[in-house]
């Protein structure tokens, strides 16, 4: 456990970076320090390694006060990843990854052997081994980064907005991964985002800092979204927290409703008879549904048999235990106004119409507090 | 002249002898010369290049450093060659005739190039990358000598080129002096030409400076290739 007791970091000239902080990140967790620019998160996080040292209080690790050990000693137990990677661009990737086990003094093979172990482990080939840093895409080299910080296994690791400088598909798999990843290895985590979204998706407690390094409210996802302690955060938090906090909303016993559907080359006739509402929901051979068919699309299709190419892709899916943000926009985007749920294997199990949706949720609303989804306290 | 080093030759066997016979009729002392000469101007790169590294690391550290580095080395280099060569003796208290004196100098001038050199080269590491290395827990030295260093190679020996090529032309004035190097064939073409003009010992001169500039040149481009594989792959990434 990471604990910052009552933490000041004033700047010669009077700036306050961050003001009595008192905060704990539990042990195996993810903590995101979250905020506006100027609020003193970067610091917070570099205060427990000791790359900015506190004007006045204490951060402890484990109960130690990170005061007492030598910085260096302190950070080659401490993971760090930041947001351009930071590689040694002198360095192979392999030779990146192994840097912390090579200066705690492990032989060059088993450190070498470590390292390759965590490329893979990041999911990368290891014929990238060899390659230096400035061979490697963005994406790539957050990996390697990650690798890095991971490889002589430390307990802690601090991360910096280590996915903030990549598009916005490589980083949902970065964050997804970041996530499996975690569950696997339970590391203790401070980390520092200034997306609002990330911190929700990867927090299990988030810290919301307000400009001048003062905390404004420690929450799980949840609670934060549901309950902002003031304006700020409120306004932090956004607009539409309402239908995000429906993504901690745990649904359990589904009321769906039978879904006839037919299946990819079966003969159009048969699919034309099915046809509910206008619309009849096309499976594949193991029942795992492949889009919409409309009765303009069945009229106007070039082949007598179902294909791919006449269907209508526009609805997402929603999984039989998943939340209830997933089942409203499966209900919401459908083009037959009816959201399809399948199992966990994508198979599917029937489907759920808007009004189905929302009175679930109205349920949701009327039931004690402390209901499922409210996160880590639970 | 250019055109005299065609004419030479042709001139033949009563006037007196031309580029090529005046090298083999000297060429014991000839090749003297350049030994003398590349030593002169190796020496000083050397010991320039290990004075700068702590200097240049001082003013990339130190914020009052580097501007007091960078007009006391433009000072420094203000000073004729010459004039430092003939003062030497006085401040080292060696004789007037002594290569040491040539080797101070131009040590001096090396200096004056190198250690801002080496204080550009330390702080252009890319901040993320210091950050890095320092979170990781490289001790401030194991950072300079494992991962600033490294990367400031080719900056420290792009100032190398400069240095080392300078040097190859300073040396030559030293023969002033009567230190035994290359310039001492310009001394020769001088005197030679008393009568009329004679340039083959001048020409010889200028083609082995050149010649042995560009080879002290090249060995260091090649270390620096030798040092730096990882800036070689950038271009076809």
């Amino acid at each position: 456990m990471i604990v910052f007791e009552s933490v000041t970091k004033r700047y010669p000239g009077g700036t306050v970076a961050v003001d009595h902080l008192d905060l704990e990140a539990p042990k195996g967790r993810i903590t995101v320090l979250v905020g506006p620019s100027g609020c003193g998160k970067t610091t917070s996080l570099r205060m427990v390694n000791r790359m900015v040292e506190p004007t006045s209080g204490r951060v402890l690790i484990d109960g130690a006060d990170t005061a007492a050990s030598p910085p260096a000693a302190l950070r080659r137990g401490i993971g760090y990843v930041i947001q351009h990677s930071g590689l040694l661009p002198h360095r192979t990737v392999l030779d990146n990854i192994a840097t912390v086990p090579l200066l705690l003094g492990t032989d060059r093979r088993r450190a070498r052997s470590r390292a390759m172990e965590l490329l893979e482990r990041v999911g990368l080939t290891p014929a990238l081994a060899k390659r230096y840093p400035a061979q490697l895409s963005g994406g790539q080299q957050q990996r390697v980064g990650v690798a890095r910080a991971l490889a002589a296994d430390p307990p802690v690791m601090l991360m910096d907005e280590p996915f903030s400088a990549v598009d916005p598909v490589v980083r949902e798999q970065l964050q997804n991964e970041f996530l499996r990843l975690q569950e696997e290895l339970g590391k203790t985590i401070v980390f520092v985002t200034h997306d609002i979204d990330e911190a929700i998706k990867l927090g299990d407690r988030i810290a919301v800092l307000r400009v001048g390094g003062r905390l404004a409210q420690v929450a799980s996802p949840a609670e934060l979204l549901a309950r902002p302690v003031d304006a700020f955060v409120a306004a932090f938090v956004g607009r539409d927290r309402g239908y995000r906090a429906l993504g901690f909303a745990a649904v359990s016993s589904l009321p769906f409703e039978r879904e006839e559907t037919v299946r990819l080359g079966e003969a159009l006739a048969t699919a034309r008879d099915r046809l509910n509402g206008g619309w009849v929901l096309v499976v594949d051979a193991e029942d795992r549904p492949q889009g919409w068919l409309s009765e303009d699309g069945a009229r106007l299709a070039a082949q007598e048999t179902v294909t791919e190419d006449a269907l209508n892709l526009g609805g997402t899916l929603a999984t039989e235990d998943g939340s209830l943000r997933e089942l409203l926009d499966a209900a919401l985007s459908s083009p037959s106004g009816r959201g399809v749920v399948t199992d966990g294997e994508g198979r599917l199990l029937g489907s759920i119409s808007p009004s189905t949706a929302v009175r679930l949720i109205e349920e949701r609303s009327s039931a004690p507090a402390g209901a499922p989804g409210t996160g880590e306290e639970a | 002249m250019i055109a005299a080093l065609g004419r030479i030759p042709a001139q033949g066997g009563q006037s007196p002898p031309g580029l090529l016979g005046y090298f083999s009729a000297h060429r014991t002392e000839v090749l003297h010369w350049l030994w003398w000469h590349a030593w002169l101007s190796v020496l000083p790169v050397l010991i320039g290049l290990v004075v700068s590294l702590p200097l240049g690391y001082l003013a990339s550290r130190r914020r009052w450093a580097y501007p007091a580095l960078v007009s006391v080395s433009g000072l420094l280099y203000t000073i004729p060659s010459l004039a430092l060569f003939v003062a030497m003796p006085s401040i080292l208290g060696t004789k007037i005739l002594d290569p040491v004196n040539v080797v101070v100098a131009l040590s001096i001038y090396t200096v004056a190039l190198l250690a801002r050199v080496v204080a550009d080269g330390l702080g252009a590491v890319p901040e993320d990358v210091a950050q890095a290395a320092t979170a990781m827990g490289y001790t401030p030295l194991q950072r300079l000598a494992k991962v600033d260093l490294p990367l400031a190679v080719p900056v420290i020996t792009a100032g190398l080129r400069v240095a080392v090529v300078a040097n190859v032309s300073l040396v030559a004035i030293a023969a002033t002096i009567g230190v035994p190097e290359l310039g001492q064939l310009f001394t020769n073409g001088f005197q030679l030409s008393s009568t009329g003009p004679y340039y083959p010992p001048i020409v010889l001169g200028i083609v082995l400076c050149v010649v042995l500039a560009l080879v002290l040149d090249l060995v260091i481009v090649l270390v620096n290739r030798a040092l730096t594989p990882w800036r070689r792959t950038e271009a076809h990434r």
